[in-house]
């Protein structure tokens, strides 16, 4: 096993400061360079695609709160994720479009003329997202492994089928148009930074430790007092709220949105990012959600038509899948800790790599 | 302190433990002494919550902890370790302390995640006694290691502190000196005994190294095939027949 960098109790004062001040810079030099981007690139498409990256920073760290740093193998995002779509969908969408929307039978009473602000609808759909993983959480988290698996994957399709089927309140299998696109520069980067603070502050907290010792023996932690089923109750309801915001986000983003979205392989699109971020990693999320979201469009040319030497295709839809697919299976066969594994980026540690690769062999490495 | 009154533990049709009754007074350093498959682990599991009983009561400190969940049982102060060492693996040794102080943690997930000044104090705090425990057991030097990359020995002491940063007024203790050779056993008797004092515990332990429980036993609990068959300090039980028997077998021409 990969020996872990050694945290220091209390990283030197000095130390801090000089972390601090470059996260600060980093920052700072993000937001200049999305809001240069959005005035200088004029490639919409390019710029649909750099959102999409902080969505799926909030969903992956979402996931990543239960799958890694919990230790709880759930599958269940896509219908906590279809929940928090739907009630923002509904919430921001104004009552002519509903109207007009819903042909087979009106929308039920007070939602059919009532619209919310963006935030307060985001804020909505991921409450309700997080009631739904309290009463999904009531039966399965009392399971273990696989089995815990299996029974979140089926809620999520429950979820799902449900959608399909309440006509009246989410338009059925007709879907739902006409979301104000409120998914702009500004509201995807500002939750995924929220949800990165967010997360960052409550692993590092006691309670996040607590689910760390859960992860790492079940049996240890209930005997040092921890008690297991709030603690995980508590990972999933967390998870299944900044999924919530991130599918209404996703809602607000494609304008459109329906049941078929949130199939299984929607919960598979983000644990890829997950896994090969590293479960337990923050940083490794929000890298791993950058390679990802972008790899993904990239690879798309595979779909089209491809001329490999002499063998020449008229493209093949869903070719860029199975490559995405054959990644993920390299990822866990030979790289199962992902980028990071359970450890973050951190300035120091990037120092002490920059320090390694030019060959600065220093004190302190021979210790 | 602790009180056993007739616990029996049933796997299907095995007994594992049979009507067993016991009591452990405060400060008291208690053995529980048995060869392999009498019962003792089963024993100390259903102590810590681990297996609900088929039949009896468990009481600590007058309260009543039959069937009563692990966690809640260590919140009442009672804290353990395990036979085959059970500690946060991949997590510092640091961690390891601070992890096992969080059920005294008052502040919920909101607050602490927000960092209020109360959570903040109280964090501190945990750091405060990890140093003190770390210290205190000889650790504090490799607090940065991860905790699986330590000495076995080292592991086993981990361990002890990891239970005692829980602030338990009762100790279990499931073998703290497997593993160990005969230097290592004698350190681990003074440390044991160092804890009871130092924290003014009450200790159960179970133990094979009989040096170990003959130096440090107040009182001894010796079981066989879930049965008790002696009580006594460890001069009565050292010139027990029926422990004899149940240790060496019994030989026909000199019974």
């Amino acid at each position: 096993m990969a020996k872990t960098a050694v945290q220091p109790i209390n990283e030197s004062r000095p130390g801090k400061v000089v972390s601090v001040t470059l996260t600060t810079i980093l920052l700072a030099a993000l937001a200049l360079l999305l809001w240069w981007m959005q005035s200088a690139i004029s490639d919409v498409y390019i710029l649909k695609i750099t959102r999409l990256c902080a969505i799926n920073i909030t969903l992956a760290l979402a996931m990543n709160l239960i799958n890694g740093f919990t230790g709880i193998f759930s599958l269940g995002h896509a219908g906590f994720m279809a929940v928090g779509a739907y009630t923002t969908a509904l919430l921001t969408i104004p009552a002519k479009s509903k109207e007009m929307m819903f042909m087979i039978a009106p929308l039920i009473k007070p939602l059919d003329t009532l619209t919310l602000p963006f935030p307060v609808a985001l804020a909505a759909g991921g409450l309700l997202s997080a009631l739904f993983a309290y009463l999904i959480g009531m039966p399965c988290l009392r399971l273990r492994g696989d089995y815990l698996a299996i029974a979140t994957l089926g809620f999520s399709e429950i979820i799902r089928v449900l959608i399909m089927n309440a006509q009246r309140l989410t338009n059925g299998a007709m879907g739902l148009r006409s979301i104000p696109a409120n998914a702009t520069m500004a509201w995807t980067y500002g939750v995924a930074l929220i949800t990165i603070a967010f997360m960052a502050l409550l692993t590092s907290s006691s309670y996040g430790r607590a689910l760390k010792a859960i992860r790492e023996d079940e049996i240890a932690a209930e005997s040092m007092g921890v008690s297991l089923f709030s603690h995980k109750m508590m990972s999933f309801m967390i998870s299944a709220f900044f999924a919530g915001v991130g599918g209404g986000l996703l809602a607000a983003y494609n304008g459109t949105i329906g049941q078929d979205m949130f199939r299984v392989s929607m919960t598979y699109n983000i644990l890829m990012i997950v896994v090969m971020g590293g479960m337990g990693s923050i940083s490794g999320s929000v890298i791993s959600a950058f390679v990802v979201t972008i790899g993904q469009e990239w690879l798309r040319f595979l779909d089209g038509p491809l001329t490999i030497g002499s063998i020449h295709t008229d493209g093949v839809v869903g070719l860029r899948m199975v490559v995405f697919a054959a990644l993920l299976l390299i990822i866990i066969v030979f790289f199962r800790n992902g980028l990071f594994g359970t450890n973050e980026a951190t300035w120091s540690g990037l120092w002490r790599s920059i320090g390694r690769m030019s060959g600065h062999k220093k004190r302190g490495e021979a210790a | 302190m602790l009180e056993v009154n007739n616990v029996t533990m049933q796997f299907g049709g095995l007994i594992a433990v049979n009507d067993l009754t016991m009591f452990v007074d405060y400060q008291e350093i208690v053995a529980l002494i048995g060869p392999n498959g009498a019962g003792k682990t089963t024993a100390f599991n259903m102590i810590t919550g681990v297996y609900r009983p088929t039949s009896g009561h468990i009481a600590l400190n007058k309260e009543n902890i039959t069937g009563t969940r692990p966690d809640r049982i260590a919140q009442r102060g009672m804290a353990r370790t395990f036979q085959n060492i059970r500690l946060f693996k991949a997590l510092s040794v640091l961690d390891n302390v601070v992890i096992a102080q969080h059920l005294r943690l008052k502040s919920n997930w909101l607050t602490s995640t927000l960092r209020l000044p109360r959570y903040n104090a109280e964090n501190r705090l945990m750091y405060e006694r990890a140093e003190e425990l770390l210290t205190y057991m000889g650790l504090w030097d490799v607090r940065g290691e991860v905790s699986s990359s330590l000495p076995y020995g080292a592991q086993r002491k981990l361990e002890i502190a990891r239970a005692l940063a829980t602030q338990p007024v009762m100790l279990l203790l499931d073998e703290p000196a497997a593993g160990m050779n005969p230097a290592e056993s004698q350190e681990l008797t003074g440390l044991i005994q160092g804890v009871r004092d130092h924290f003014k515990l009450t200790i159960l332990l179970i133990e094979h190294h009989m040096d170990v429980v003959m130096d440090i036993s107040d009182r001894i609990y010796v079981l066989d095939y879930g049965n008790l068959i002696a009580v006594g300090t460890p001069a009565e039980i050292q010139a027990n027949d029926a422990v004899i028997q149940a240790y060496l077998g019994v030989e026909e021409n000199e019974a």
